[in-house]
Protein backbone atom coordinates (compact mmCIF):
# COMPACT_ATOMS: atom_id res chain seq x y z
CA UNK A 1 0.00 0.00 0.00
CA UNK A 2 1.29 3.24 -0.72
CA UNK A 3 -1.13 5.36 1.06
CA UNK A 4 1.92 6.26 3.53
CA UNK A 5 3.12 9.86 2.09
CA UNK A 6 3.87 13.13 3.60
CA UNK A 7 0.35 14.61 2.71
CA UNK A 8 -1.59 11.66 4.81
CA UNK A 9 1.02 11.77 7.45
CA UNK A 10 0.54 15.04 8.61
CA UNK A 11 -2.83 15.42 8.24
CA UNK A 12 -3.70 14.78 11.44
CA UNK A 13 -1.09 16.88 13.03
CA UNK A 14 -2.86 20.53 13.30
CA UNK A 15 -5.61 18.14 15.28
CA UNK A 16 -3.28 16.56 17.57
CA UNK A 17 -1.52 19.25 18.34
CA UNK A 18 -5.17 21.59 18.80
CA UNK A 19 -6.30 18.34 21.03
CA UNK A 20 -3.16 18.86 23.16
CA UNK A 21 -3.12 22.38 23.43
CA UNK A 22 -6.52 22.87 24.32
CA UNK A 23 -7.87 19.63 25.91
CA UNK A 24 -4.96 17.99 27.24
CA UNK A 25 -3.45 21.08 28.84
CA UNK A 26 -6.02 22.52 30.30
CA UNK A 27 -6.92 19.60 32.09
CA UNK A 28 -3.36 19.75 32.95
CA UNK A 29 -4.12 23.07 35.00
CA UNK A 30 -7.00 21.61 36.78
CA UNK A 31 -4.07 19.25 37.87
CA UNK A 32 -1.69 21.86 38.54
CA UNK A 33 -3.96 24.41 40.27
CA UNK A 34 -5.48 21.51 42.63
CA UNK A 35 -2.17 20.38 44.25
CA UNK A 36 -0.66 24.38 44.19
CA UNK A 37 -0.61 26.13 47.65
CA UNK A 38 -0.61 29.74 47.74
CA UNK A 39 2.87 30.53 47.95
CA UNK A 40 3.12 28.23 44.23
CA UNK A 41 4.43 25.58 45.49
CA UNK A 42 3.42 21.41 45.58
CA UNK A 43 0.49 21.38 48.44
CA UNK A 44 -2.18 19.23 49.38
CA UNK A 45 -3.68 22.10 51.03
CA UNK A 46 -6.37 22.93 48.13
CA UNK A 47 -7.34 19.04 48.78
CA UNK A 48 -7.94 19.29 52.25
CA UNK A 49 -10.08 22.10 51.41
CA UNK A 50 -12.24 19.21 49.81
CA UNK A 51 -13.59 18.12 53.38
CA UNK A 52 -15.74 21.01 53.72
CA UNK A 53 -17.62 20.26 50.96
CA UNK A 54 -18.48 16.74 51.39
CA UNK A 55 -21.96 17.90 52.27
CA UNK A 56 -22.26 19.53 48.94
CA UNK A 57 -21.30 16.73 46.90
CA UNK A 58 -23.71 14.10 48.69
CA UNK A 59 -26.44 16.41 47.96
CA UNK A 60 -25.53 16.63 44.62
CA UNK A 61 -24.93 13.15 43.88
CA UNK A 62 -28.31 12.60 45.35
CA UNK A 63 -30.21 15.16 43.41
CA UNK A 64 -28.74 13.77 40.50
CA UNK A 65 -29.44 9.94 41.10
CA UNK A 66 -33.17 10.91 42.12
CA UNK A 67 -33.48 13.02 39.11
CA UNK A 68 -31.88 10.09 37.12
CA UNK A 69 -34.26 7.64 38.40
CA UNK A 70 -37.32 9.32 38.10
CA UNK A 71 -36.49 10.30 34.11
CA UNK A 72 -36.01 6.34 33.85
CA UNK A 73 -39.57 5.93 35.57
CA UNK A 74 -41.25 7.94 33.75
CA UNK A 75 -38.99 7.79 30.48
CA UNK A 76 -39.04 3.86 29.92
CA UNK A 77 -43.08 3.60 29.71
CA UNK A 78 -43.29 7.14 27.69
CA UNK A 79 -40.33 5.59 24.85
CA UNK A 80 -42.32 1.94 24.99
CA UNK A 81 -45.52 3.40 24.41
CA UNK A 82 -44.32 6.33 21.63
CA UNK A 83 -42.61 3.02 19.42
CA UNK A 84 -46.42 1.17 19.50
CA UNK A 85 -47.98 4.47 17.75
CA UNK A 86 -48.37 4.77 13.72
CA UNK A 87 -44.86 5.58 11.90
CA UNK A 88 -46.66 8.76 11.17
CA UNK A 89 -47.44 9.88 14.57
CA UNK A 90 -43.87 8.35 15.76
CA UNK A 91 -42.62 10.71 13.81
CA UNK A 92 -44.52 14.09 15.36
CA UNK A 93 -43.74 12.45 19.38
CA UNK A 94 -39.92 12.40 18.32
CA UNK A 95 -40.16 16.05 16.72
CA UNK A 96 -41.76 17.02 19.88
CA UNK A 97 -39.26 15.32 22.50
CA UNK A 98 -36.35 17.39 20.45
CA UNK A 99 -37.77 20.71 20.16
CA UNK A 100 -37.35 21.31 23.96
CA UNK A 101 -34.03 19.35 23.69
CA UNK A 102 -33.12 22.20 20.82
CA UNK A 103 -34.26 24.81 23.11
CA UNK A 104 -31.32 26.54 25.34
CA UNK A 105 -31.28 24.95 28.93
CA UNK A 106 -31.71 28.64 30.36
CA UNK A 107 -35.09 29.14 28.25
CA UNK A 108 -36.41 26.05 29.27
CA UNK A 109 -35.30 26.24 33.13
CA UNK A 110 -36.50 30.10 33.20
CA UNK A 111 -40.09 29.02 31.95
CA UNK A 112 -40.62 26.08 34.59
CA UNK A 113 -39.74 28.68 37.38
CA UNK A 114 -42.21 31.38 35.49
CA UNK A 115 -44.55 29.27 35.98
CA UNK A 116 -43.72 27.61 39.59
CA UNK A 117 -43.00 30.73 41.35
CA UNK A 118 -44.52 32.52 44.29
CA UNK A 119 -45.71 34.64 42.19
CA UNK A 120 -46.16 32.67 39.06
CA UNK A 121 -49.52 31.34 37.32
CA UNK A 122 -49.78 28.35 39.44
CA UNK A 123 -49.63 29.90 42.66
CA UNK A 124 -51.85 32.37 41.55
CA UNK A 125 -54.72 29.62 40.25
CA UNK A 126 -54.12 27.98 43.33
CA UNK A 127 -55.13 31.01 45.58
CA UNK A 128 -58.10 32.43 43.11
CA UNK A 129 -59.18 28.42 43.99
CA UNK A 130 -58.64 29.60 47.69
CA UNK A 131 -56.15 26.86 47.81
CA UNK A 132 -52.47 27.32 49.60
CA UNK A 133 -49.54 28.20 48.03
CA UNK A 134 -47.16 25.95 46.93
CA UNK A 135 -43.46 27.25 47.65
CA UNK A 136 -42.03 25.04 44.73
CA UNK A 137 -39.13 27.28 44.10
CA UNK A 138 -35.95 27.65 46.33
CA UNK A 139 -36.96 23.73 47.86
CA UNK A 140 -34.92 20.78 47.05
CA UNK A 141 -38.21 19.70 45.17
CA UNK A 142 -38.28 22.42 42.90
CA UNK A 143 -34.58 21.94 42.12
CA UNK A 144 -34.76 18.44 41.53
CA UNK A 145 -38.42 19.00 39.33
CA UNK A 146 -36.26 21.28 37.13
CA UNK A 147 -33.58 18.60 36.53
CA UNK A 148 -36.33 16.17 35.81
CA UNK A 149 -37.91 18.76 33.63
CA UNK A 150 -34.76 19.69 31.58
CA UNK A 151 -33.29 16.52 31.05
CA UNK A 152 -36.33 14.22 30.43
CA UNK A 153 -35.84 14.75 27.10
CA UNK A 154 -32.57 12.91 26.61
CA UNK A 155 -33.60 9.79 28.48
CA UNK A 156 -36.77 9.12 26.66
CA UNK A 157 -34.73 9.91 22.88
CA UNK A 158 -31.95 7.06 23.29
CA UNK A 159 -34.54 4.49 24.71
CA UNK A 160 -37.05 5.47 21.89
CA UNK A 161 -34.43 4.78 19.63
CA UNK A 162 -33.54 1.32 20.85
CA UNK A 163 -37.25 0.49 20.94
CA UNK A 164 -37.67 1.50 17.22
CA UNK A 165 -34.46 -0.63 16.70
CA UNK A 166 -35.62 -4.03 18.23
CA UNK A 167 -36.56 -6.60 16.31
CA UNK A 168 -40.89 -7.07 16.22
CA UNK A 169 -39.59 -10.63 15.46
CA UNK A 170 -38.34 -11.27 19.06
CA UNK A 171 -41.37 -10.29 20.83
CA UNK A 172 -43.58 -12.62 18.84
CA UNK A 173 -41.65 -15.00 19.14
CA UNK A 174 -41.41 -14.38 22.88
CA UNK A 175 -45.37 -14.78 23.01
CA UNK A 176 -45.10 -17.50 20.75
CA UNK A 177 -43.03 -19.33 23.46
CA UNK A 178 -45.85 -18.98 26.11
CA UNK A 179 -44.75 -15.57 28.06
CA UNK A 180 -47.28 -13.27 28.54
CA UNK A 181 -47.14 -9.32 27.83
CA UNK A 182 -44.82 -8.53 31.70
CA UNK A 183 -42.36 -11.22 31.16
CA UNK A 184 -41.98 -10.36 27.76
CA UNK A 185 -41.63 -6.85 28.63
CA UNK A 186 -39.15 -7.39 31.75
CA UNK A 187 -37.18 -11.01 29.55
CA UNK A 188 -37.04 -9.64 25.99
CA UNK A 189 -37.70 -6.07 25.54
CA UNK A 190 -35.87 -4.42 28.42
CA UNK A 191 -32.43 -6.28 28.24
CA UNK A 192 -32.45 -5.73 24.51
CA UNK A 193 -33.14 -2.05 25.23
CA UNK A 194 -30.76 -1.19 28.02
CA UNK A 195 -27.93 0.34 25.77
CA UNK A 196 -30.60 2.59 25.59
CA UNK A 197 -31.11 3.25 28.83
CA UNK A 198 -27.67 3.31 29.32
CA UNK A 199 -27.39 6.36 27.26
CA UNK A 200 -30.37 7.94 28.68
CA UNK A 201 -28.85 7.54 32.23
CA UNK A 202 -25.53 9.12 31.50
CA UNK A 203 -27.17 11.71 29.40
CA UNK A 204 -29.56 12.95 32.44
CA UNK A 205 -27.14 12.21 35.32
CA UNK A 206 -24.00 14.14 33.94
CA UNK A 207 -26.02 16.96 33.72
CA UNK A 208 -27.91 17.46 36.67
CA UNK A 209 -24.28 16.46 38.90
CA UNK A 210 -22.55 19.84 37.40
CA UNK A 211 -25.85 22.24 36.71
CA UNK A 212 -25.41 25.52 38.02
CA UNK A 213 -28.27 27.60 36.68
CA UNK A 214 -31.34 24.94 37.36
CA UNK A 215 -30.41 25.43 41.23
CA UNK A 216 -29.56 29.16 41.02
CA UNK A 217 -33.04 29.68 39.29
CA UNK A 218 -35.39 27.07 40.99
CA UNK A 219 -33.49 26.69 43.64
CA UNK A 220 -33.50 30.51 44.58
CA UNK A 221 -29.95 30.43 45.25
CA UNK A 222 -30.53 28.70 48.56
CA UNK A 223 -29.83 25.39 47.86
CA UNK A 224 -25.88 25.06 47.00
CA UNK A 225 -24.72 22.22 44.51
CA UNK A 226 -21.32 21.16 43.06
CA UNK A 227 -21.69 23.29 40.27
CA UNK A 228 -22.72 26.36 42.06
CA UNK A 229 -19.88 25.96 44.05
CA UNK A 230 -17.39 25.77 41.11
CA UNK A 231 -18.90 28.89 39.53
CA UNK A 232 -18.80 30.52 42.91
CA UNK A 233 -15.31 29.30 43.50
CA UNK A 234 -13.97 30.73 40.06
CA UNK A 235 -15.23 34.32 40.54
CA UNK A 236 -12.21 35.13 42.87
CA UNK A 237 -8.83 34.77 41.56
CA UNK A 238 -7.67 33.32 45.71
CA UNK A 239 -10.09 30.51 45.20
CA UNK A 240 -9.11 28.83 41.48
CA UNK A 241 -7.00 25.93 43.74
CA UNK A 242 -10.19 24.67 45.86
CA UNK A 243 -12.72 25.04 42.83
CA UNK A 244 -10.14 23.33 40.22
CA UNK A 245 -9.60 20.16 43.04
CA UNK A 246 -13.48 20.13 43.25
CA UNK A 247 -13.49 19.83 39.60
CA UNK A 248 -10.83 17.74 39.56
CA UNK A 249 -12.90 15.17 41.90
CA UNK A 250 -16.03 15.58 40.15
CA UNK A 251 -13.94 14.79 36.72
CA UNK A 252 -13.25 11.90 38.17
CA UNK A 253 -16.50 10.93 39.72
CA UNK A 254 -18.04 10.87 36.37
CA UNK A 255 -15.42 9.66 33.80
CA UNK A 256 -15.05 6.68 36.59
CA UNK A 257 -18.91 6.21 36.20
CA UNK A 258 -19.43 6.70 32.32
CA UNK A 259 -16.42 4.38 31.89
CA UNK A 260 -18.29 1.88 34.29
CA UNK A 261 -21.80 2.41 32.17
CA UNK A 262 -19.95 2.15 28.95
CA UNK A 263 -19.09 -1.41 29.91
CA UNK A 264 -22.65 -2.38 30.04
CA UNK A 265 -23.45 -0.93 26.68
CA UNK A 266 -23.13 -3.38 24.57
CA UNK A 267 -23.31 -2.37 21.00
CA UNK A 268 -19.80 -0.81 21.19
CA UNK A 269 -21.54 3.14 20.32
CA UNK A 270 -20.28 5.79 22.54
CA UNK A 271 -24.32 6.49 24.37
CA UNK A 272 -23.71 10.59 25.15
CA UNK A 273 -22.39 10.62 21.50
CA UNK A 274 -25.42 9.41 19.98
CA UNK A 275 -27.66 11.24 22.14
CA UNK A 276 -26.16 14.90 21.44
CA UNK A 277 -26.44 14.03 18.19
CA UNK A 278 -30.24 13.93 18.90
CA UNK A 279 -30.59 10.51 17.09
CA UNK A 280 -28.52 7.32 16.55
CA UNK A 281 -25.38 7.32 14.08
CA UNK A 282 -26.41 6.36 10.36
CA UNK B 1 -54.45 -1.00 27.07
CA UNK B 2 -54.37 1.43 24.01
CA UNK B 3 -56.06 4.14 25.36
CA UNK B 4 -54.12 4.11 28.54
CA UNK B 5 -51.30 4.81 26.36
CA UNK B 6 -52.50 7.66 24.68
CA UNK B 7 -53.58 9.15 28.05
CA UNK B 8 -50.02 8.73 29.08
CA UNK B 9 -48.26 10.00 26.30
CA UNK B 10 -50.64 13.15 25.85
CA UNK B 11 -50.43 13.28 30.06
CA UNK B 12 -46.00 13.90 29.97
CA UNK B 13 -46.47 15.62 26.72
CA UNK B 14 -48.60 18.38 28.19
CA UNK B 15 -46.36 18.43 31.09
CA UNK B 16 -43.07 18.97 29.33
CA UNK B 17 -44.78 21.57 26.97
CA UNK B 18 -46.97 23.49 29.20
CA UNK B 19 -44.05 26.01 31.04
CA UNK B 20 -43.20 26.52 27.09
CA UNK B 21 -47.07 27.46 26.17
CA UNK B 22 -47.04 29.83 29.77
CA UNK B 23 -44.07 31.60 28.81
CA UNK B 24 -45.22 32.09 25.36
CA UNK B 25 -48.69 33.44 26.24
CA UNK B 26 -47.00 35.82 28.98
CA UNK B 27 -44.64 37.32 26.85
CA UNK B 28 -47.87 38.85 25.10
CA UNK B 29 -48.96 40.04 28.58
CA UNK B 30 -50.00 43.44 29.54
CA UNK B 31 -50.05 43.80 32.57
CA UNK B 32 -46.09 42.02 32.90
CA UNK B 33 -46.92 39.85 35.45
CA UNK B 34 -46.69 36.41 35.97
CA UNK B 35 -49.97 35.70 38.05
CA UNK B 36 -52.75 36.55 35.46
CA UNK B 37 -53.27 37.78 31.83
CA UNK B 38 -54.88 40.77 31.89
CA UNK B 39 -54.56 42.16 27.93
CA UNK B 40 -52.63 41.75 24.83
CA UNK B 41 -49.58 43.69 23.85
CA UNK B 42 -46.76 43.53 21.92
CA UNK B 43 -44.60 45.92 24.27
CA UNK B 44 -42.29 43.68 25.38
CA UNK B 45 -41.22 42.38 21.94
CA UNK B 46 -41.36 46.18 21.03
CA UNK B 47 -38.72 46.87 24.30
CA UNK B 48 -36.62 43.45 22.90
CA UNK B 49 -36.82 44.91 19.06
CA UNK B 50 -35.41 48.02 20.27
CA UNK B 51 -32.61 46.54 22.65
CA UNK B 52 -29.43 46.90 20.85
CA UNK B 53 -27.51 44.29 23.41
CA UNK B 54 -29.58 41.70 22.45
CA UNK B 55 -29.18 42.58 18.39
CA UNK B 56 -25.24 42.68 18.60
CA UNK B 57 -25.51 39.47 21.31
CA UNK B 58 -27.19 37.51 18.74
CA UNK B 59 -24.56 38.83 15.87
CA UNK B 60 -21.88 37.78 17.87
CA UNK B 61 -23.41 34.33 18.88
CA UNK B 62 -23.67 33.68 14.61
CA UNK B 63 -20.17 35.07 14.16
CA UNK B 64 -19.06 32.17 16.69
CA UNK B 65 -20.78 29.76 15.31
CA UNK B 66 -20.88 30.37 11.99
CA UNK B 67 -16.20 30.26 12.44
CA UNK B 68 -16.19 27.96 15.13
CA UNK B 69 -18.18 25.23 13.01
CA UNK B 70 -15.77 26.18 10.24
CA UNK B 71 -12.72 25.88 12.21
CA UNK B 72 -13.57 22.65 13.81
CA UNK B 73 -14.75 21.08 10.15
CA UNK B 74 -11.38 22.29 8.36
CA UNK B 75 -8.92 21.03 11.03
CA UNK B 76 -11.58 17.63 12.34
CA UNK B 77 -11.79 16.45 8.88
CA UNK B 78 -7.81 16.49 8.03
CA UNK B 79 -7.51 15.01 11.41
CA UNK B 80 -9.72 12.32 10.93
CA UNK B 81 -7.88 11.56 7.58
CA UNK B 82 -4.91 11.37 9.50
CA UNK B 83 -6.25 9.32 12.73
CA UNK B 84 -7.80 6.77 9.55
CA UNK B 85 -4.44 6.15 7.66
CA UNK B 86 -2.31 5.95 11.00
CA UNK B 87 -0.60 3.14 11.70
CA UNK B 88 0.64 4.06 15.34
CA UNK B 89 -2.39 2.01 17.42
CA UNK B 90 -1.44 3.85 20.85
CA UNK B 91 -1.16 7.64 19.05
CA UNK B 92 -4.19 6.80 17.05
CA UNK B 93 -6.39 5.53 20.16
CA UNK B 94 -4.64 8.39 22.53
CA UNK B 95 -5.61 11.26 19.71
CA UNK B 96 -9.04 9.88 19.21
CA UNK B 97 -9.84 9.49 23.08
CA UNK B 98 -8.30 12.40 23.94
CA UNK B 99 -10.94 14.43 21.63
CA UNK B 100 -13.42 12.99 22.96
CA UNK B 101 -13.02 14.21 26.37
CA UNK B 102 -15.14 17.48 26.06
CA UNK B 103 -17.77 15.45 25.50
CA UNK B 104 -18.23 12.86 28.01
CA UNK B 105 -16.96 15.75 30.52
CA UNK B 106 -19.52 17.92 32.37
CA UNK B 107 -19.23 21.22 30.76
CA UNK B 108 -18.45 23.36 33.94
CA UNK B 109 -14.69 20.88 34.15
CA UNK B 110 -14.23 21.85 30.35
CA UNK B 111 -15.12 25.74 30.95
CA UNK B 112 -13.16 25.76 33.80
CA UNK B 113 -10.11 23.79 32.52
CA UNK B 114 -9.71 26.00 29.86
CA UNK B 115 -10.21 29.71 31.58
CA UNK B 116 -7.48 28.35 33.69
CA UNK B 117 -5.48 27.58 30.75
CA UNK B 118 -6.24 31.32 29.44
CA UNK B 119 -5.53 32.79 32.92
CA UNK B 120 -2.49 31.38 32.98
CA UNK B 121 -0.80 32.18 29.53
CA UNK B 122 -2.24 35.94 30.21
CA UNK B 123 -0.27 35.38 33.48
CA UNK B 124 2.66 34.10 31.42
CA UNK B 125 2.68 36.83 28.95
CA UNK B 126 1.83 39.81 31.37
CA UNK B 127 -1.07 40.23 28.95
CA UNK B 128 -4.14 41.74 31.63
CA UNK B 129 -6.29 39.27 30.35
CA UNK B 130 -7.41 38.09 26.71
CA UNK B 131 -11.23 36.68 27.43
CA UNK B 132 -13.26 37.47 24.63
CA UNK B 133 -13.60 36.79 20.80
CA UNK B 134 -10.53 34.68 20.62
CA UNK B 135 -11.23 32.54 23.79
CA UNK B 136 -14.52 31.98 22.60
CA UNK B 137 -13.40 30.94 19.79
CA UNK B 138 -10.78 28.47 21.08
CA UNK B 139 -13.30 27.06 23.55
CA UNK B 140 -16.09 26.39 20.81
CA UNK B 141 -13.57 25.05 18.33
CA UNK B 142 -12.54 22.37 20.43
CA UNK B 143 -15.51 21.21 21.79
CA UNK B 144 -17.33 21.08 18.22
CA UNK B 145 -14.33 19.04 17.38
CA UNK B 146 -15.52 15.72 18.50
CA UNK B 147 -18.71 16.17 16.82
CA UNK B 148 -16.65 16.56 13.77
CA UNK B 149 -14.90 13.73 14.15
CA UNK B 150 -17.56 11.65 14.74
CA UNK B 151 -19.33 12.31 11.71
CA UNK B 152 -16.72 11.71 9.09
CA UNK B 153 -14.50 9.13 10.98
CA UNK B 154 -17.27 6.81 9.73
CA UNK B 155 -17.07 7.98 6.58
CA UNK B 156 -13.40 7.38 6.09
CA UNK B 157 -13.95 3.59 7.50
CA UNK B 158 -16.57 3.28 4.86
CA UNK B 159 -13.85 4.56 1.91
CA UNK B 160 -12.63 1.88 -0.61
CA UNK B 161 -9.01 2.24 -0.21
CA UNK B 162 -8.46 0.56 -3.81
CA UNK B 163 -10.14 4.04 -5.57
CA UNK B 164 -7.64 6.40 -4.09
CA UNK B 165 -4.86 3.83 -5.09
CA UNK B 166 -5.97 3.49 -8.07
CA UNK B 167 -6.29 7.08 -8.87
CA UNK B 168 -2.56 7.60 -7.95
CA UNK B 169 -1.57 4.48 -10.25
CA UNK B 170 -3.19 6.92 -12.55
CA UNK B 171 -1.15 9.52 -11.85
CA UNK B 172 -2.60 11.74 -9.26
CA UNK B 173 -0.34 12.93 -6.51
CA UNK B 174 -1.22 11.76 -3.21
CA UNK B 175 -2.82 15.17 -2.13
CA UNK B 176 -5.21 15.36 -5.11
CA UNK B 177 -5.77 11.71 -5.27
CA UNK B 178 -7.65 12.71 -1.67
CA UNK B 179 -9.68 15.96 -3.14
CA UNK B 180 -10.74 14.84 -5.98
CA UNK B 181 -11.69 10.98 -5.22
CA UNK B 182 -12.09 10.61 -1.59
CA UNK B 183 -13.46 14.10 -0.44
CA UNK B 184 -16.29 13.94 -2.40
CA UNK B 185 -17.53 10.58 -0.72
CA UNK B 186 -16.78 12.16 2.94
CA UNK B 187 -19.10 15.36 1.96
CA UNK B 188 -21.95 14.11 3.81
CA UNK B 189 -19.96 13.17 6.74
CA UNK B 190 -18.69 16.97 6.73
CA UNK B 191 -21.88 18.57 6.25
CA UNK B 192 -23.10 17.19 9.28
CA UNK B 193 -20.31 18.08 11.57
CA UNK B 194 -20.53 21.12 10.33
CA UNK B 195 -24.18 21.28 11.21
CA UNK B 196 -23.84 19.80 14.72
CA UNK B 197 -21.12 22.01 15.48
CA UNK B 198 -22.83 24.97 14.40
CA UNK B 199 -25.58 24.18 16.53
CA UNK B 200 -23.75 23.02 19.69
CA UNK B 201 -21.79 26.14 19.35
CA UNK B 202 -25.10 28.26 18.89
CA UNK B 203 -26.61 26.61 22.00
CA UNK B 204 -23.32 26.39 24.61
CA UNK B 205 -23.99 28.80 27.55
CA UNK B 206 -21.45 27.34 30.33
CA UNK B 207 -17.97 26.82 28.91
CA UNK B 208 -18.95 30.12 26.83
CA UNK B 209 -19.56 31.14 30.58
CA UNK B 210 -15.64 30.99 31.80
CA UNK B 211 -14.00 32.03 28.62
CA UNK B 212 -16.20 35.32 28.33
CA UNK B 213 -16.21 38.90 28.92
CA UNK B 214 -18.14 41.38 28.83
CA UNK B 215 -16.88 42.83 25.66
CA UNK B 216 -18.38 40.08 23.97
CA UNK B 217 -21.48 38.38 24.84
CA UNK B 218 -23.55 35.79 22.87
CA UNK B 219 -27.31 35.61 22.91
CA UNK B 220 -27.26 32.33 25.87
CA UNK B 221 -24.85 34.42 27.99
CA UNK B 222 -27.33 37.64 27.33
CA UNK B 223 -30.36 35.81 28.24
CA UNK B 224 -28.23 34.63 31.47
CA UNK B 225 -27.17 37.88 32.50
CA UNK B 226 -30.29 39.71 32.05
CA UNK B 227 -32.47 36.72 34.04
CA UNK B 228 -29.74 36.57 36.67
CA UNK B 229 -31.54 39.51 38.56
CA UNK B 230 -35.29 40.13 38.26
CA UNK B 231 -37.78 39.09 35.86
CA UNK B 232 -37.51 40.87 32.47
CA UNK B 233 -40.67 40.19 30.13
CA UNK B 234 -38.48 41.34 26.98
CA UNK B 235 -36.76 38.03 27.92
CA UNK B 236 -40.35 36.02 27.51
CA UNK B 237 -40.24 37.90 24.11
CA UNK B 238 -36.60 36.65 23.40
CA UNK B 239 -37.01 32.99 24.51
CA UNK B 240 -40.71 32.56 22.57
CA UNK B 241 -39.05 33.92 19.26
CA UNK B 242 -36.47 31.08 19.79
CA UNK B 243 -38.64 28.54 20.72
CA UNK B 244 -40.95 29.16 18.21
CA UNK B 245 -37.92 29.11 15.29
CA UNK B 246 -36.80 25.93 16.65
CA UNK B 247 -40.03 24.76 15.91
CA UNK B 248 -40.15 25.87 11.98
CA UNK B 249 -36.32 24.67 11.55
CA UNK B 250 -37.50 20.71 12.89
CA UNK B 251 -40.71 21.03 11.02
CA UNK B 252 -39.02 21.90 8.07
CA UNK B 253 -36.39 19.66 8.51
CA UNK B 254 -38.36 16.78 9.08
CA UNK B 255 -41.30 17.21 7.17
CA UNK B 256 -40.64 19.11 4.33
CA UNK B 257 -37.95 16.26 2.75
CA UNK B 258 -41.30 13.92 2.37
CA UNK B 259 -40.74 10.96 3.94
CA UNK B 260 -37.31 10.02 2.69
CA UNK B 261 -35.64 10.97 5.87
CA UNK B 262 -37.88 9.25 8.46
CA UNK B 263 -36.21 9.47 11.14
CA UNK B 264 -38.94 8.38 13.48
CA UNK B 265 -40.70 5.45 11.59
CA UNK B 266 -39.39 1.82 10.59
CA UNK B 267 -35.40 2.00 10.57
Amino acid sequence: MRGKNAFQKFAAVPHSVWVVMFIVAPLLFVLGFAFRGNDGSFSFSNIAELAQYGNVFILSIAFALIATVVCLLIGYPLAYFMSRQSARTQRILMVMVMLPMWCNLLIRTYALMALLDNGGLLNSLLESMGLEKLPIVGTNFGVILGMVYDFLPYMVLPIFTSMTKLDQRYIEASYDLGCNGWQTMTKVIMPLTASGVISGVTMVFVPSISTFYISQKLGAGKIDLVGDTIERLFQNTSTYGVGAAISLVMMILILISVGVMNRFSNDGTDPVATVKRGGPAK
Amino acid sequence: MKILSKCYIGIIFFLLYIPIAVLILFSFNEAGSLAEFTGFTTAWYEELFLDEEAFSSLMNSLILAISSSLIATVIGTFGALGLHRMRNRYIKGAVNSMTNVPMMNPDIVTGVSMMLLFVTLAGILHAKSFFGFGTMLVAHVTFNLPYVLLSVMPRFKQLDKSLSEAAQDLGCTPARAFFSVELPQIIPGIISGLMLGFTMSLDDFVISHFVSSPDFQTLPLYVYNQTSHNVKFSMYALCSIIVLTILLILIAVNFAGGKKKGKGGTK
